[in-house]
């Protein structure tokens, strides 16, 4: 139920505790019942400019971002000016009293009276949170489990902070509309797509993880070193994305369940790695968060442009599989599936994700953590001897044995090899070493996450998305059947292999197809007609930095809004 | 009881008189002395005819890309400290394209023996100059001879305080062999750098060239003491020290891990407990 939501934007510079005020009222949401879906915007700098952390919030599923704004918290005059215009017919600007702006809608707070400076925004928490109609003791309680109680002295300021607020709030606010109260609220997480990238890897048996920094996926690596110790990990920060994917590539040699993270620019250096990894049938996760390139593009921006480069990185050919999650809990679901499957075949297995869904804190249902088992590294050591690492076996799949665990020597080289391991220019050989490696990608083929279909079976109007996309255009197809029109949804989750058997009739048997996707280029439409003939003729692209929305969607179909 | 013939005997790619024929046989005998069996050991090395050493003998071997044998090293040794690992490699693998990995390596003081073969010539690609190639030097690439200057790994290892740092000629094998023994024995980055000819490419730098000048450091000198290593390893002329020249007690870098106390990382469980205490935290 869209049409339900609110949403609420909060906008200032970098350095003025944006993100804390934005995480601490989203996980009060989450706390109270909500369902939330964040959309962070942030510049490529550590103090000023102009930042948003967005939270669409309702009683069910939030599933896309929105730039229809209910509630606007400014907390510099910038984001007043900047974001007005996006404000709904009943919508309100809450801003500091000390502000040189002016409008009908504006709740102007005393910031200064009620709080210091630096305890500013959580008195901005308590001021939005009442508006919302948020139990105070619950904001006071998300607001000591954020800050911990280590530092006590601080926890007391938050807390007069958030109580100043709250009691202002309640003897000036006008009649604004709160959130419909839930009763009972069920136990969720609070959790964006990088982190459940990394609690993902963690269960299904991650071991080893290098990184070079780069935004947006530094917190994947960031939340793999805050748990390292206490889950045994070996986390390391390489001296670039060559050592990292190489450095992750030894690990699992070595019998490490291992992944590497990176974004467009730090993965185009890690690529002849993924041929080696190919090469040597090293199994390696590899997470690359997209962000709008070409070269160093918009470092903090969002966007869907990756995809030819990860289906393509690296000289030869060899199998692969490329999962593109569409939400938080697919994040943690198919970077487990990698695991499997890269232990299972041996070679690099992509997760391309992007900035918006890497920063995108999302209400998510508890996962049931007893039942997740990790992979089986590796396997049991043969009796008869010689061991052969590279045995030509019907499904391309060979023993595989780590080194230093049995007395059976491992040997694996990045020239073409005999079975056992060592270099060769046989060209029999060679060939047979080619068909074996390419034998597992028909296996990878049949295990591929099926296309989901959503809507009537024939159509008036297809939309085909993948990735973080899913979401915006599920709901525009919402939309559009409320206006009694026969829209279904495509949505892939994997990119990588294609099945034309399992969405050929769907796309056969819609009247219009259109594809919508985060690049210039249309590159999903370009796949899927390199390898199936079909040619989706119309296509909605966004490539501004910034995610699709319902919004940006039909005006791109040309209906205006609905 | 491990001999040399566990080692094996194996046919080569390598041109009759190269260095390294030499270079193998006392890495095989440092093995044996260290009573390392072979499966006990990896190898990793990258692309270039030294690179090809690891094939020639019986152990575990992962024969990566050219210049990235030491991540690879570094990650094989965090994922199972157990394994003796060393990384045999050429001067242009080491020290040019794989540059900043050597820095980062002693920077780690991972515990990794890097046995470098220094012809000062990349021979596989036929005659270019290497990084340690001598001002000057006339190849077909280099027509008018080399602008830039050699590198020094020695000085650059010595400056940086590596662990271990030792220079060997492939025509002295049972000092060279007595080195290598005593970098696996160290406990963390061990660089040897082994002078060699290369019979094809490199007519300036032959065995009689390096036979000459090449000259064990004296048994009184202290390598422990930085100040006069960093002196020695600036040495290069008619006179070419070798042996070990600096060494210290750094920490290696896998003992930062308590979890690598408890073995490779392959024989340790998810913790499910624990994990369901971190996630829960989301809540």
């Amino acid at each position: 139920m869209p049409e339900s939501t609110m949403n609420i934007l909060i906008g200032g510079e970098a350095g003025q505790g944006l993100v804390t005020l934005g995480q601490l009222l989203a996980k009060s949401l989450v706390r109270s019942g909500y369902f939330i879906a964040v959309t962070q915007g942030y510049q490529s700098r550590i103090r000023g400019g102009h930042n948003t952390f967005a939270i669409r919030v309702g009683l069910d599923e939030v599933i896309a971002p929105l730039e229809s704004l209910d509630l606007l918290v400014a907390l510099d005059e910038d984001t007043a000016t900047l974001h007005q215009r996006e404000l709904s017919a009943d919508g309100l600007v809450v801003i500091d009293r000390a502000f040189d702006v002016d409008a009908d809608s504006f709740l102007k707070v005393p910031f200064k009276e009620l709080a210091h400076g630096r305890f500013s925004n959580i008195a901005a928490l308590g001021v939005v949170g009442s508006l919302l109609g948020l139990d105070d003791a619950l904001m006071a309680k998300t607001l000591d489990d954020f800050f911990g109680k280590k530092k006590a002295h601080l926890a007391a300021e938050n807390r007069r902070a958030l109580k100043a607020a709250v009691e202002w709030t309640a003897a000036h606010s006008t009649a604004w509309c709160k959130l419909p109260a839930v009763s009972n609220p069920a136990r969720r997480f609070m959790m964006n797509g990088n982190e459940a990238i990394a609690l993902g890897a963690i269960s299904a048996g991650l071991k080893f993880y290098a990184f070079y920094p780069m935004t947006p996926s530094t917190s994947v690596s960031v939340n793999l070193a805050t748990h390292a110790k206490r889950m045994g990990l070996v986390v390391e920060q390489a001296e670039d994305e060559i050592a990292a994917i190489n450095m992750a590539i030894g690990a699992s040699f070595a019998g490490a369940p291992s992944m590497v993270g990176t974004s467009g620019g730090g993965f185009a250096l890690m690529v002849e790695g993924i041929s080696l990894a190919a090469m040597t049938e090293t199994p390696v996760v590899v997470v690359v968060a997209q962000r709008p390139g070409p070269a160093t593009g918009l470092p903090t921006r969002t966007e869907q442009a990756d995809l030819e480069l990860v289906l393509y990185a690296g000289h030869g050919e060899f199998p692969r599989a490329i999962f593109a999650p569409a939400t938080v809990e697919e994040c943690f679901h198919l970077t487990r599936k990698a695991f499997e499957l890269a232990e299972r075949f041996q070679t690099p297995i992509f997760l391309l994700t992007d900035q918006f869904l890497a920063d995108s804190y999302r209400t998510v249902r508890p996962f049931d953590v007893e039942n997740l088992s990790p992979v089986h590294v590796g396997a049991h050591a043969p009796e008869s001897s010689p061991y052969l690492r590279f045995a030509i076996t019907e499904s391309g799949i060979s023993l595989r044995l780590l080194p230093g665990m049995s007395e059976h020597l491992v040997v694996a080289d990045s020239d073409e090899h005999t079975e056992d391991g060592h270099i060769t220019e046989d060209l029999s050989i060679r060939t047979q070493m080619v068909e074996k490696r390419l034998r597992k990608e028909g296996w990878i083929g049949s295990l591929v996450v099926p296309p989901e279909m959503q809507g009537d079976e024939v159509p008036d109007l297809l939309l085909v998305s993948w990735g973080s996309s899913k979401g915006a255009v599920e709901e525009t197809a919402w939309r559009l059947r409320s206006a009694k029109q026969r829209v279904a949804t495509l949505h892939f989750s994997q990119v990588w292999p294609l099945r034309p058997e399992e969405f050929m009739r769907h796309l056969e048997s819609a009247r219009q197809v259109v594809s919508v996707e985060g690049n210039a280029l249309g590159q999903l439409s370009r796949l899927i007609r390199r390898e199936t003939g079909f040619e989706i003729k119309k296509q909605v692209l966004r490539y501004d930095g910034l995610p699709l929305t319902p919004e940006s969607i039909l005006r791109e179909l040309n209906y205006g809004n609905h | 009881m491990v001999t040399i013939d566990d080692y094996g005997e194996y046919e080569t790619a390598w041109c009759p008189g190269c260095g390294n024929f030499s270079i193998l046989k006392a890495v095989k005998q440092a093995l044996v002395a260290s009573r390392l069996e072979p499966h006990q050991v990896l190898f990793v090395s990258g692309i270039g005819q030294a690179a090809k050493a690891p094939h020639y003998l019986n152990a575990n071997v992962f024969n990566g890309l050219h210049g990235r044998s030491l991540p690879v090293a570094t990650g094989a040794k965090l994922a199972n400290p157990k394994l003796a690992v060393i990384v045999e490699s050429g001067d242009g693998c080491n020290y040019g394209e794989g540059g900043n990995h050597f820095l980062a390596a002693i920077r780690r003081n991972i515990d990794v023996t890097l046995l470098v073969h220094n012809n000062q010539v990349y021979g596989l690609t036929k005659g270019q100059a290497s990084p340690t190639t001598a001002e000057g030097f006339v190849t077909k690439a280099q027509p008018e001879g080399v602008f830039s200057m050699p590198f020094n790994p020695i000085a650059v290892a010595v400056a940086m305080h590596a662990g271990f740092v030792a220079r060997g000629f492939s025509g002295m094998i049972d000092h060279l062999s007595n080195l290598i023994q005593q970098g696996i024995a160290h406990r963390g980055l061990a660089l040897i750098d082994v002078l060699q000819p290369c019979v094809s490419f490199n007519k300036v730098n032959t065995f009689a060239w390096y036979k000459e000048r090449c000259e064990p450091l004296p048994p009184e000198y202290n390598p422990t003491d930085w100040q006069s290593a960093m002196k020695i390893a600036c040495e290069w002329g008619d006179k070419i020290p070798i042996g070990i020249i600096y060494r210290n007690d750094r920490i290696a870098f896998e003992e930062h891990f308590p979890v690598l106390a408890q073995g490779p990382l392959v024989e340790q469980d998810v913790d499910g407990a624990m994990l369901k205490e971190i996630i829960e935290a989301y809540v």
